[in-house]
């Protein structure tokens, strides 16, 4: 088990066991989202009081519960990073923040773009939405922050503690449809109980999800990887790999 | 499929805007978010190269006579 970790805080293990990680689960992301995204667009049938604009659950839920779950994975990582000063670990919070922003932009625009043709407006300002704007807000900061300093040590405390902060939002968009009076319609699928939605739309979506989740992962490891490889520029490991012609 | 046509996946009884756009602003941001580390990896990789050679064709005993810094 520690060597384990031992292995996890060791930059050239890390490049290479990502290397090989990206190799099959890049490919499998993507086969995943044509297939997922692809179904959901045009093999399943229109929602029956919504009509086709509903496709865009597809991409609309997916991104949101990747971003959701990409906030946790940051949020960790830098509480990691503060206690025990794992250097893997800064590298692994900073490597989500451009993510995470990216994933909720696209939550936030897909049901801008659904709310018009179903609730006749592209923006209302509710808790459940107006809280992931804020989640947008987060990361962009956890970007910027990190950029303002020129002491990376001291960029890393400070984004590890705005994510941690920022941690409190995250139960608030959970329950922000069930707290407050919203357009917003709860959650469909449930872990407990059953979900209220068809199971002809509910695997299409149950695989968008999970190819979401793999192209979080893949950018990860992807932004990782450079982040490794600029820190470690001046090492050993990294002059031989460049010299081979690899990286 | 469950459109007959092109044109009606296309036009998705009036909704096709929406859809179609939502699934294309979708689709650029998760190209940028898996090929942007790439290509930036390769072009990092690239300069560390690039640096290195000069490195190894810098020759110390050369740049002494010459005494030229940065040669």
């Amino acid at each position: 088990m520690w060597s384990f970790f031992h292995k996890l805080g060791s930059p050239p293990w890390l490049y290479a066991i990502s290397g090989s990680i990206l190799r099959w689960l890049l490919p499998l992301t993507v086969l995943a989202l044509l297939i997922g995204l692809g179904w959901g667009l045009l093999y399943t049938s229109p929602d029956f009081r919504q009509g086709n604009s509903y496709r865009i659950i597809y991409i609309h839920v997916p991104s949101a519960v990747v971003a959701l779950a990409g906030y946790y994975v940051m949020a960790t990582a830098g509480a990691v990073s503060l206690i025990w000063k794992m250097k893997m670990a800064d590298i692994a919070m900073k490597a989500c923040a451009p993510i995470g922003a990216a994933l909720t932009f696209v939550a936030l625009v897909t049901g801008a773009i659904w709310g018009k043709p179903t609730w006749g407006t592209w923006w209302v300002w509710d808790a459940r939405i107006t809280s992931m704007l804020i989640l947008l807000f987060l990361y962009l900061g956890v970007v910027a922050l990190y950029e303002a300093y020129d002491n990376k040590a001291a960029a890393g405390r400070a984004c590890a503690v705005l994510s941690l902060v920022g941690m409190v939002n995250i139960p608030i968009i959970y329950k922000s449809v069930d707290w407050w009076y919203s357009l917003h319609q709860p959650a469909s699928i449930k872990f407990t109980g059953e979900s209220t939605i068809d199971p002809s739309m509910l695997y299409p979506l149950l695989l968008s999800i999970v190819a979401f989740y793999g192209v979080f992962t893949c950018a990860l490891l992807m932004n990782m990887r450079l982040e490794i490889l600029s820190r470690e520029s001046r090492t050993g490991w990294v002059r031989k790999l460049v010299e081979a012609g690899q990286g | 499929m469950y459109f007959d046509t092109l044109s009606a996946a296309l036009q998705m009884e009036g909704h096709g805007i929406f859809v179609w756009s939502a699934y294309v602003i979708t689709a650029l941001v998760l190209v940028w978010l898996l090929l942007s580390p790439r290509v930036r990896r390769r072009r990092f990789v690239a300069r560390l190269a690039a640096e290195q050679r000069r490195n190894q064709g810098f020759n110390p005993t050369e740049a002494e006579g010459s005494n030229a810094p940065g040669s």
